[in-house]
């Protein structure tokens, strides 16, 4: 009888312990998505301001280095790596890690290949002896 | 985020700005490039020192191989073969981008965006959406590499009733992001994947080879637009700033190209210019006689000139003439001539690819001019020599209301004294409209392989 009611006690204070958690963990949730819309408003402004700039930017741009220009955004655009290691991140192995880890391989190629190749092109343009 | 991470990831967008800037002149472009590399290497040193970041090992191995795989290519390719690197390249950061949504989409947790199963809906929307563009950037990025590299027929690829199903297609897409977010149902979001690969196939199909320079430019601008979309998924504005940049400059690109053109973005996008189709329905039957010279001809009328304006296009990079013409420049400038060259905004198959392959053959970039330049000078200049360039060149683009390129801007070549067509035959170019040029008292037609008859002048310029 007694060892049923310790069973008993224990089992209330490990559901007691789960619920704690759960009211946790349900208030980090509600926490992080108040959080993230918060984020889409910020997010949305940073991305029209840095519309207007690369509009700027990318006009200053001569247009016999137009080539160069595709060369060295589609190597910064691969800063999408960032996305690749944190989901290559965790020590578990799932799939989600190896989705990560081939868009980091994926990203890496773009990165190396964009900038050695711009590279390559620039170190051509020379100007007149 | 830390305030030091949020701080290391702001120097990185700078940095992404500033080398952006730095390619405003060919004299700042190289320290532009390695401020790119700068923050492209803070950027992946702060990820990496993210506690969540713990897998070091497997991840240097994937960073090597892909770092080896990027490199042997960049450094082996052969310059006239970058548009279709570019292309290709586009589409690995597609692939990527739907790789890293498809793993913010099973394992959100690493992304602080809530568990498996209950994802916040702005979260789905942005991861939905990424993904979308990221794939239609992967396939389509894979036609316009098949189209320039010549796996896929260049020509147009039309059949009844392409847009509306393009518009079904991308309809249904928008139907499934919606479902998605309400269900965060596994197969959705793979069926947003295979619809967006298929439309990502379809919109590039009806495209001309020609038409390429403009959608390498738009992929280029989607790939921006997919790594914003991620930086959404991640909160983190360094995606969306580069993401943002990169959108912008892709799009001012393709509207440089399509004003170079005098064509509407809308008009390139639905396709079905160009190609042999146009070249039968465009090309009226010219019995007229073009005078033909030989290399010797032009050799000997090039010496006695003062000044020479080159005009190369998409043909001088077939040939991969551009050696030989620079050696033929060299030795018309040893001859006492001034010797320049006019870029048309279209010539060649991606932005600003005659100007690289100039500069491959070291012919100084400040010989090399853009068409608002140089175009008033034609008037006063003895000798254009047109090397591989067709309609950039068609006066008719000026007189002829009805003709496929009229409103183009052209390279006033007919202003020069003496004209110089370096072509294979006497086809047609890209837009299937007969050159009135090639019919002119003072043109003088070159037949043949234009590294050929770069060659071959040059021998009669050292005789």
């Amino acid at each position: 009888m007694s060892e049923i009611s310790n069973q008993l006690e224990n089992l209330s204070f490990k559901a007691q312990q789960i619920a704690n958690e759960a009211s946790q963990l349900a208030s980090s949730v509600a926490e992080t998505s108040g959080g993230h819309s918060d984020f889409i408003i910020f997010g949305i402004t940073v991305l029209v301001l840095a519309c207007f700039v690369g509009y700027y930017v990318v006009w200053s741009v001569t247009p016999a280095l137009h080539s160069p220009l595709m060369g060295v955004t589609n190597a910064i655009s691969s800063v999408i790596i960032v996305g690749a290691l944190l989901a290559a991140g965790p020590v578990d192995s799932d799939i989600s890690k190896y989705f990560g880890l081939v868009a980091v391989t994926l990203a890496a190629v773009n990165i190396f290949g964009g900038f050695v190749v711009t590279n390559r092109m620039l170190s051509m343009f020379k100007k007149k002896q | 985020m830390s305030t030091l991470t949020t701080a290391a990831y702001l120097v990185s967008s700078v940095l992404f700005i500033l080398s952006l800037r730095g390619l405003s002149h060919p004299s700042t472009a190289r320290r532009g490039n390695f401020l790119g590399i700068l923050g492209m290497t803070i950027a992946i040193v702060t990820t990496l020192s993210n506690p969540g970041v713990l897998s070091y090992k497997e991840i240097g191995i994937a960073f090597l191989i892909g770092g080896l795989i990027g490199t042997s290519i960049a450094v082996k390719i052969q310059m006239t073969a970058l548009p279709q690197l570019v292309a290709a390249f586009h589409s690995l950061v597609g692939l990527a981008a739907v790789f890293v949504a498809a793993s913010a989409y099973y394992n959100p947790s690493a992304f602080n965006i809530g568990t498996v199963g209950s994802i916040p809906i702005g979260s789905l929307i942005e991861m939905s959406i990424g993904t979308a563009i990221g794939a239609v950037t992967f396939t389509g990025s894979i036609i316009a590499f098949g189209k320039l590299q010549g796996f896929v027929s260049g020509n147009p690829l039309v059949f009844k009733g392409q847009h509306f199903i393009n518009l079904l297609l991308g309809l249904g897409i928008i139907a499934l992001i919606v479902k998605f977010c309400i269900d965060q149902n596994q197969e959705l979001f793979w069926l947003i994947v295979f619809a967006s690969f298929v439309i990502g196939v379809l919109l590039i199909v009806p495209i001309g080879g020609a038409d390429m320079p403009v959608i390498v430019s738009m992929l280029n601008s989607y790939s921006g637009w997919a790594a914003a979309g991620i930086g959404f998924t991640l909160s983190n504005n360094l995606l969306i700033i580069t993401g943002a940049l990169v959108g912008s400059s892709g799009a001012i690109l393709s509207y440089i190209m399509c004003k170079g053109m005098n064509r509407s973005f809308l008009n390139v996008l639905l396709g079905g210019f160009g190609g042999e189709q146009a070249a039968s329905a465009g090309g009226v039957k010219d019995d007229r006689q073009a005078k033909q010279g030989n290399a010797a001809d032009a050799a000997f009328m090039m010496k006695n000139s003062k000044t020479i304006i080159i005009v190369p296009g998409y043909g001088m990079a077939v040939a991969q003439a551009q050696h030989a013409l620079r050696e033929m420049g060299d030795l018309l400038k040893a001859a006492g001539a001034e010797v320049r060259y006019a870029i048309h905004p279209v010539a060649g198959r991606m932005p600003g690819h005659m100007n690289v392959l100039l500069a491959e053959a070291n012919v100084p970039y400040d010989e090399v001019l853009e068409l608002d330049e140089i175009n008033r000078d034609f008037s006063e200049t003895d000798v254009a020599f047109v090397i591989g360039a067709n309609d950039v060149t068609n006066p008719a683009a000026k007189t002829d209301k009805t003709s496929a390129i009229y409103g183009m801007p052209i390279l006033d070549v007919e202003n020069a004294g003496q004209v110089f067509f370096v072509k294979r035959g006497m086809a047609s170019g890209y837009a299937g409209v007969q050159n009135e040029l090639f019919f002119r008292d003072n043109t003088l037609m070159l037949f043949g392989d234009a590294k050929k008859v770069c060659e071959d002048i040059i021998k009669g310029l050292e005789n």
